[in-house]
């Protein structure tokens, strides 16, 4: 069968930095083709040379049997391919036709928009992926799931025959993941090829056929998903035996930790609003406390209460210092928490800033002294981490948004550990960084932890949780439903607590 | 300072071709493009009056452009600077010819400098409050000063030109030291103030970081909304001061006329000077740069001849080329 799609021996160069020395990529018409490979091996890179984005040093691309070189988006757009970034390129102000249509109105005969055979083409489109919305209103109005769609709708309507998806998962809950997951299928069974990006290994298994695996700028491994396995695939990744990773565990959370000390964190039946109603926990000194739940469950709410970025309307809080609920993260970094926030873009790093300034933001008011900063201390302390932490970069006054995804991951740690918090909330730590930098964020964490700090940890991974947790406090709705400790905490039993309803009686699984 | 800091690192992208280094640099290439042509052509270009005569009018436009800088640093704007210069000239001549400061001259003379700008710093943290605190769009909260303020200033004066022969006030706007007007050393003593504060405390650094990203910021323990008030406040003040000086260049002070069009002026000079309008940077010196190329488009064409509203359409272009450079530099 003639491939769709196939790259042989590319090379890309950034002002002598090489970011590819030796891609290649085959996709068959009609099937969903994974690309997988830590942060910095080379996907967006393939990506952006496929789609016009960058041109390409060296190699050979074809697009159905014929050679190709994209000159940009909008060529490669009308060549058949589309892309579907993690930032959605639609107009959150229009109605979804005009999104779906943008750029290709159908016109009367005055040269005008006809607007009926626009709105009953868009609700064609979109019918054939099982969605019925007004598409009349405009696209904003939606939840983010229905707008990726129609991001694919989109892509579809301009006769695509290759989607590519980077990351499309990441911002959806379990059950818009699965109305995704049908529509790949339908575009896989009406011939067209989708070449999948994402960090999350377990979805490739339900809707991927095969999988490239890349490494440093190079292709290592093409796989049949059906002959290989997680733990394979890891071991691809990282160029690790499997054996010998199934031996250590999956994560480096695990491991002795001594009994746990004196309480840090408590909250009593606290509420900030709908999405946060009633929680309680609490965390001690020497032990990581995790919160399990699915998207929406109130999680990352019980972060920001605590953190202050919520005001908080019932219950008490009691932070490190013994005072109560914070009005602002100033307040709660003074009392000893820090937090490690969910989207590192967004509400992380400062991009045009330096590394450096990066990392001590947080520490500033005690890097304080007559007539500015101590930057010698502040060196002092960056360089340290730098070295701590294992961050790879040129210069610590290099913008900090140079670095990859891992790195910078890294650097904000660093940024609540200089702080010497009595308490860490850790939003989703390993999200969207690649298996080596993961491992060895997993083991600052317990690094932390081991020297008597306290963590509450937020993951949608349930090995982190069921490795690295000494307890979890399962939420559902916006409140604590129960909790899990010891031998009873198992991935299975997780499972079961955060899927089911709410506990009928939560004694029976607090002693196992 | 360490080596570090004098020589930054190069890096490989940074390597800058002759064109590229123009774009970078194109304040500093529009300025010897400017005193080269002057040179050659203007009579008496390159004599002591020249030159304070351009100290002398470029101080207002670099005052309020430092001020301007901090506002767009936070990735707001502020339009109300040319109204509060009207507020705070027309207040000063109004307090000092008045019969308390005819029977105390010196109280007279110090209130006539202190009240004005009281109320300068009081629109600029109004400003800062709106949106900081309110969540007011920064255009909008400023337009509030921009139109009320020099009704206000009008209202004052009865819209009347006030004159008035007060050397003591004048001070500000006439005296020479070392043959530089006065004004000329207090803009470099108030740039290299505000420039040390950006680059060396940290309220510097949070000024950036607020600008660079506010979410981010508020999440790593920034007070936000304080270092926003105290940019707006900062520049408000500056503006005040620059109303003075103007007051007391003209020895008249028409509230109808006085920094006119100065938002203008500030924003251009902030930008040529290579601040960028979301926000982030704050390139004190450079909008003093950027305030001297201003103000010698406007001379060179005076001094030549050229009408003063087709002035007008040359800082147009300018500002325009200075954006088409930072968005081709980016790139």
């Amino acid at each position: 069968m003639q491939s769709l799609v196939s790259i042989q021996g590319l090379q890309k160069s950034f002002a002598g930095v090489v970011a590819l020395s030796d891609a290649t990529l085959e996709i068959r018409p009609g099937e969903v083709h994974a690309l997988i490979g830590q942060n910095g091996a080379g996907k967006s890179t393939l990506i952006k040379c496929l789609t016009g984005v960058h041109r390409r040093d060296g190699g050979e691309v074809w697009l159905d049997g014929q050679e190709f070189t994209a000159t940009g988006p909008r060529h490669a757009q009308s060549a058949g391919i589309a892309t579907i970034y993690q930032e959605l390129n639609l107009v959150p102000l229009r109605s979804v036709t005009e999104n779906v249509v943008m750029g290709a109105e159908p016109r009367n005969r005055l040269g005008l928009i006809d607007w009926r055979a626009a709105h009953a083409r868009t609700r064609e489109v979109l019918s054939r992926f099982g969605i019925e919305i007004d598409v009349k209103e405009r696209l904003g109005a939606y939840p983010s799931a229905i707008q990726q769609l129609v991001a694919i709708a989109r892509a579809v309507s301009m006769e695509a025959r290759l989607v590519i998806m980077d990351e499309p998962t990441s911002s959806l809950d379990d059950r818009e993941i699965e109305t995704l997951f049908e529509v790949v299928r339908n575009l896989r069974d009406s011939g067209i090829s989708v070449l999948y990006v994402s960090h999350f290994l377990a979805e490739l298994f339900r809707i991927c056929d095969r999988v490239t695996i890349m490494w440093d700028g190079r292709t290592v491994a093409v796989r049949d998903i059906g002959a290989t396995t997680k733990l394979g695939l890891v071991a691809d990744m990282l160029g690790r035996d499997p054996a010998e990773i199934s031996a250590s565990g999956m994560t480096e959370l695990g491991g002795d930790r001594g009994a746990a000390g004196e309480e840090v964190l408590s909250l009593q039946d606290v509420g900030t609003g709908r999405s946060l109603r009633d929680v309680s926990l609490v965390v001690r000194r020497g032990e990581i406390v995790a919160l399990g739940g699915l998207l929406g469950s109130g999680r990352t709410e019980t972060a920001r209460a605590i953190f202050g970025l919520d005001a908080v309307r019932q219950g008490q809080i009691r932070l490190p210092d013994g005072s109560g609920a914070p009005n602002a993260p100033s307040d709660a970094i003074r009392a000893g928490v820090g937090l490690l926030a969910e989207d590192r873009k967004a509400e992380g790093i400062i991009p045009g800033m330096s590394v450096r300034e990066n990392m001590t933001l947080a520490l500033l008011p005690k890097l304080r002294r007559p007539g500015g900063i101590d930057t010698r201390r502040e060196r002092e302390i960056v360089d340290g981490y730098v070295k701590a932490l294992g961050i790879k970069l040129a210069d610590p006054d290099q913008p900090i948004r140079e670095l990859s995804g891992g790195n910078q991951q890294k650097v904000l740690l660093a940024r609540w550990l200089a702080t010497k918090p009595d308490l860490l909330i850790l939003d989703e730590p390993t999200r969207g960084v690649d298996v080596g930098a993961k491992r060895e964020i997993q083991t600052i964490i317990r690094d932390f932890v081991a020297d008597g700090g306290a963590v509450l940890l937020i993951s949608s991974e349930f090995e982190e949780i069921v490795e690295g947790a000494d307890r979890v406090v399962v939420m559902q709705e916006g409140c604590s439903v129960s909790e899990m400790s010891g031998d009873g905490l198992t991935e299975d039993a997780l499972i079961a607590a955060i899927a089911h309803g709410p506990d009928p009686d939560p004694e029976r699984k607090d002693a196992p | 300072m360490s080596e570090q800091e004098l020589f930054p690192p190069v890096r490989p992208m940074a390597r800058l071709s002759p064109g590229a280094w123009l774009r970078r640099h194109g304040g500093l290439s529009a300025l010897v493009v400017l005193l080269a042509f002057n040179v050659l052509v203007t009579p008496n270009f390159l004599n002591a009056q020249t030159l304070a005569v351009n100290v002398s009018q470029v101080a207002t436009i670099a005052l309020v452009a430092v001020g301007m800088t901090l506002v767009i640093a936070t990735g707001g704007i502020d339009l109300s600077v040319g109204a509060v210069m009207a507020l705070s000239g027309a207040m000063a001549p109004i307090i000092f010819t008045s019969a308390f400061a005819e029977a105390n001259p010196a109280l007279g003379l110090a209130a006539a400098f202190v009240l004005p700008l009281v109320v300068a710093l009081v629109c600029g943290v109004f400003n800062g409050a709106l949106v900081a605190i309110l969540g007011v769009q920064p255009i909008i909260a400023t337009l509030i000063f921009f139109i009320s303020g020099r009704g206000v200033a009008q209202v004052l004066t009865n819209g009347n030109l006030q004159t008035f022969n007060h050397p003591g006030f004048s001070m500000i706007g006439t005296a020479r030291i070392l043959g530089i007007p006065a004004q000329g050393w207090l803009v470099l003593l108030v740039a290299a103030l505000v420039w040390y504060v950006v680059r060396f405390t940290a309220s510097g650094r949070y000024l950036l970081a607020a600008g660079g990203n506010e979410r981010a910021a508020r999440m790593a323990g920034v007070p936000v909304a304080r270092v926003k008030i105290l940019a707006y406040a900062t520049c408000s003040l500056l503006s005040g001061v620059a109303g003075l000086i103007v007051v007391a260049i003209n020895s008249a002070s028409d509230a109808a006329r006085i920094g006119n069009l100065m938002e203008l002026d500030a924003i251009a000079a902030a930008v040529v000077g290579g601040a960028v309008l979301s926000g982030g940077r704050a390139p004190i010196w450079g909008a003093i740069l950027g305030a001297v190329v201003i103000q010698l488009v406007k001379y060179t064409l005076l001094a030549n001849g050229v009408a003063d509203e087709v002035s007008l359409i040359a800082k147009a272009g300018i500002i325009v080329l200075a954006v088409y450079a930072q968005q081709t530099g980016k790139g």
